[in-house]
């Protein structure tokens, strides 16, 4: 019998059902491999007794064979952005301390409501700030994936770093995640796992320690694509506590995933054959078309004319919300506080301990750009662009089912090989910001390697609402690219 | 309208002094702008605070929408244009009572745009004042620095609370225009229940900006005093704010535009802080709160729900009840007297053009005198509206007179009693049986025979003193009118 933790989430929910094993089994050998993989740094908060006692709980449930809940007993991890009721929840920043927050987020709540079981809280980037999980306080999330008969340790991609690498090493059947510029889609790129961005306004942001507000959006990181589509089910909701959620209804998202994708029309964005672009990836790109092709999709070049600008956007209006969001991150009320002798030095103190250097970085950037004088140049100009951008895939989906990309420019970068300048840094997210900026649903799929032996992955934008869709697309590439399998043959043989 | 003059005459020459108002109005809500934390004023510190209000990592503003009801209800109100969609924007700076580290208002789409308000001077002339706008916004906490030698207290439960921000444009020329159009506003406020208006609780206060410009030139730099907080402090901030202004012009100086401060119990103004360190709030469009879209229906649903407005009123009382334009405009200002007013009018017997005059006339003298006396509000009036009627009533019929009511309205401001009862038990009433008052008046003629000859040979002023003695007789219970009609028989013959 495989592992357990080497199990989907949707292997483990019907092995619980059939009784193959039982839900303290389960959880007890991901609490194992959490212990296991530690040195990935994946956990900031392990909670491997609130764990077993969720699990016992489950149990008793599937004994009395009860209506099950569809997550019954299936241990997962969450990102350390979504703030859980008298658990310690640090948004990997130290201005957040020992924060315990008196409530619960509502995704995590739709979690625990159907079944699932908390084995942690998970590393990222501070404030999910970052590409590469290197910004956090709790130290740099290391990737399980290496390179044969090399040392050099990779990072997992960001900003939730801990959430891929726990799905990756199997410490967790599945993870939850942020994205506000490619945060889920580019570290699963990196970690050769599944990470779905919905649609803006699909899951509730209630509880979520606030990035970018109109650009952050929670979604699953999993195994595979059906994992991704039993997760997002759950997580999605209509909430009465966030003024931006959607009131749109929730499908079944796995009963789409019907692998029929003839007659779909695939668009490729021809502007998104971006400077940089690793060759191996643009090899990919051509593959994944051919895969869609021979599925019996139609294959059609699109544009989306302002794809440039989006970046340099993104870089505005991210900074400009984040500025204003960790304000409150003063030292009065909660968290750290540096005392000094006057409020405006309790302020810089505390601030200045507190968060740090790419969160300064980026409240500087931020302020900048919302100032007296410098605003119309930058915040407005970049709002107008964001509308553009907007523009540009209302267009293309006028055309086009859905939209295929490579998920990233360029595979994993070693810790210590990493660009040292932030804007290079930045060109990490150039082909996944757009979708936030539209509010659109993306995916992306893990397809290939790169040859040293790295993971390499496809992303798939859809219209708003219609993550059925690009999920079934996904669906299909995954069995097109054999990833799992040649990841195998890969391990084996090192 | 108004186009007399306000000039100041300073040593140089004459002054025009321009003031535009700014008046934080606390809405009457049971919870906060945006969240469901309760505004009870006066709560123990910090027990009335959300997780929204405290600024809590992952928490987000929901917007009240009874607060949307009422400031559409102000707006209409302020004869104002009611804005379909309107932004919430973030006006971010740090201090240790805004625990968002920012303020949500609306800066460049305002929920009401223009309108007017109507004042009425004591000359009895009308002045338009226009309003640019009013927006929402929720209110800080509170600091509190005089608890600790080195420690300031932080009280949220004022964090959050929804405030209507009025702006005038500036149309005021005076202290007295300032003063009647913040008692105008104050009164529209508590009529339309969006509002309490009391500025000691801090419910309305006002920032009030001043300038001076000689007569037709463009305005001068204006100083903005912060947080009035009532009429008569107003009155001594613009008071002192033009000799403080008039003094630096008059020797060439220049006005610093500044925010100040009003000090009362010193009666000046001192400056807080100068533009270069004014805040640079970095306005942008809250993420969390999507647009307020209003759809007609909504705004006409709201419109309906209003109540008569004081200038509608007014003009009602003036008609209807042909009531002079004071005595109606002093009727119609102000919520409570309204409100006494138009009680008393449901328990008159009849009510005619005389008995409402005459009801008029005690609210205004006889109430408004004992109020005074007692410094009492008119809601907590000794005397209530159905025992006021009654004893109009009871003039009206004639079994009292007017003097012996003003007898029996003294002593139901001390008792508390009904008129009825006090009229009964002291034997009040009026003696309208004419053999009775034909008694009396043969006795006071027999006493009084000289005066009766001095009388018939034409001296008619001393009939008013016969009615006098026959009234000293009665103990004043004799009807006047009776005691006219038998005493004039009676000398005749």
């Amino acid at each position: 019998m495989t592992k357990l933790t080497e199990l989907t989430l949707c292997e483990a929910r019907d092995g619980l059902v059939n009784k193959q094993f039982s839900a303290q089994e389960l959880t007890q050998a991901h609490i194992e491999k959490i212990e296991e993989t530690r040195a990935l740094n994946a956990y900031i908060t392990e909670t491997p007794d609130i764990a077993l006692k969720m699990a016992q709980a489950s149990d008793e449930k599937l004994a009395k064979k009860e209506e099950l809940r569809p997550l019954e007993g299936l241990p997962i991890g969450i990102k350390d952005l979504f703030c859980t009721k008298d658990i310690r929840t640090t948004a990997a920043s130290k201005i957040l301390d020992d924060y315990k927050p008196q409530y619960e987020s509502t995704v995590t709540q739709n979690l625990w409501d159907a079944g699932a079981v908390l084995l942690g809280k998970l590393n990222l980037d501070e404030f999910a700030m970052g590409s590469s999980n290197l910004t956090s306080a709790y130290g740099p999330v290391i990737s399980p994936w290496k390179i044969e008969g090399n040392d050099r340790q990779f990072v997992p991609g960001g900003s939730s770093g801990g959430s891929v690498a726990a799905v990756a090493a199997g410490s967790a059947l599945a993870t939850t995640g942020t994205d506000t510029g490619g945060s889920i889609r580019q570290p699963a790129a990196f970690a050769g796992i599944v990470g779905l961005k919905p649609t803006y306004g699909r899951c509730s942001r209630y509880g979520i320690v606030a990035f970018a507000s109109s650009l952050d959006q929670a979604g699953p990181l999993t195994k595979d694509v059906r994992d991704a589509a039993l997760m997002l089910k759950i997580m999605a909701s209509h909430d009465p506590k966030d003024a931006t959620s959607a009131t749109i209804p929730v499908p079944d998202f796995e009963k789409l995933l019907s692998g029929n994708i003839s007659k779909l029309k695939i668009g490729i964005p021809k502007e998104y054959r971006v400077e940089g672009l690793n060759p191996e990836i643009d090899a990919l790109w051509a593959q994944g078309i051919e895969w869609l092709k021979s599925a019996g999709a139609e294959i059609q070049e699109i544009s989306l004319p302002h794809t440039k600008y989006a970046l340099p956007t993104y870089y505005i209006l991210a900074p400009a919300e984040a500025s204003s969001n960790l304000a409150r991150y003063d030292g009065v009320r909660f968290g750290l506080r540096v005392p000094g002798q006057t409020l405006d030095e309790l302020y810089e103190l505390t601030r200045a301990e507190g968060f740090g250097k790419e969160v300064k970085r980026r409240i500087m950037i931020g302020t900048y750009v919302l100032s007296a004088g410098y605003y119309d140049a930058y915040y407005l100009k970049a709002q107008k662009i964001r509308r553009l951008i907007q523009q540009d895939f209302e267009e293309a989906f006028k055309k086009v089912d859905v939209i295929l990309t490579p998920t990233t420019p360029t595979a994993a970068f070693a810790i210590g090989e990493e660009p040292k300048d932030p804007v290079t840094m930045y060109m990490n997210d150039v082909l996944t910001v757009p979708a936030n900026l539209a509010g659109i649903p993306g995916l992306s799929v893990p397809a290939s390697f790169t040859k040293e032996g790295l993971p390499l992955g496809l992303q798939i934008l859809g219209p708003a609402f219609e993550e059925g869709r690009i999920l079934n697309v996904g669906y299909v590439l995954e069995q097109a690219a054999q990833f799992k399998e040649k990841a195998l043959k890969l391990r084996t043989s090192t | 309208m108004s186009e007399k003059n306000n000039y100041i005459q300073g040593k140089t020459g004459p002054w025009e002094v321009v003031i535009g108002l700014e008046v934080h109005a606390q809405i009457t809500s049971k919870a906060k702008l945006f969240s469901g934390a309760s505004t009870v004023f006066g709560g123990d510190p910090n027990t009335q605070v959300s997780f929204i209000d405290a600024g809590f990592p992952g928490m987000l503003p929901l917007i009240n929408n009874f607060c949307v009801e009422q400031a559409i209800k102000t707006g209409f109100g302020l004869n104002a244009q009611i804005n379909k969609i309107s932004i919430f924007d973030r006006k971010n700076y740090f201090y240790a009572d805004l625990p968002q580290g920012y303020q949500i208002s609306q800066h460049l789409y305002p929920i009401v745009g223009k309108g007017y308000l109507e004042i009425e001077l004591e000359d009895g002339t009308v002045k338009r004042i226009n309003i640019t706008r009013l927006h929402l916004e929720q209110d800080a906490g509170k600091s509190i620095h005089d608890q600790h030698p080195n420690k300031s207290y932080i009280d949220l439960n004022r964090s959050g609370i929804a405030l209507m921000e009025i702006v005038s444009e500036p149309d005021i020329r005076s202290v007295e225009e300032a003063q009647a159009y913040i008692k105008k506003l104050r009164g529209l406020l508590r009529y339309l229940g969006t509002c309490d208006g009391n500025m000691e609780q801090g419910s309305l206060r006002a920032d009030v900006n001043v300038s001076l410009r000689r007569p037709g030139e463009d305005y001068g730099t204006r100083a903005e005093i912060k947080n009035v907080n009532s009429v008569r402090f107003m009155g001594q901030a613009i008071t002192y704010e033009i000799q403080r202004q008039m003094e630096i012009l008059e020797n060439g100086g220049q006005i610093d535009q500044e925010t100040r401060l009003f000090d009362a119990s010193k009666g000046i103004t001192r400056s807080m802080r100068n533009k270069e360190n004014a805040h640079d709030y970095r306005y942008f469009p809250d993420p969390d709160l999507p647009p307020l879209v209003l759809s007609d229906e909504e705004i006409e649903r709201i419109r309906a729900l209003l109540p008569e407005l004081p200038d509608a009123k007014k003009a009602r009382f003036i008609r209807d009840y042909q009531l002079s334009a004071y005595d109606a405009g002093v009727l119609s200002s102000e919520l409570e007297t309204v409100s006494y007013f138009e009680t008393a009018l449901k328990h008159l017997k009849e009510a005619n053009e005389k008995s409402i005059k005459q009801l008029a006339n005690w609210i205004i003298g006889e109430l408004f005198a004992a109020l005074n006396r007692d410094s009492l509000l008119i809601e907590a009036s000794k005397v209530s509206p159905q025992s006021l009627a009654e004893l109009i009533n009871f003039i009206y019929e004639g079994t009292i007179s007017g003097r012996l009511a003003k007898d029996i309205f003294t002593e139901m401001w001390e008792t508390g009693e009904h008129p009825d009862k006090i009229i009964n038990a002291k034997g009040l009433v009026q003696v309208s049986d004419e053999g009775e008052i034909a008694t009396v008046i043969e006795k006071i003629l027999n006493e009084n025979q000289d005066k009766v000859m001095e009388y018939q040979s034409g001296k008619d002023k001393l009939f008013g003193f016969f009615v006098g003695q026959v009234m000293k007789v009665m103990q004043g219970k004799g009807n006047p009118t009776i005691i006219n009609k038998v005493l004039l028989e009676k000398l005749k013959s």
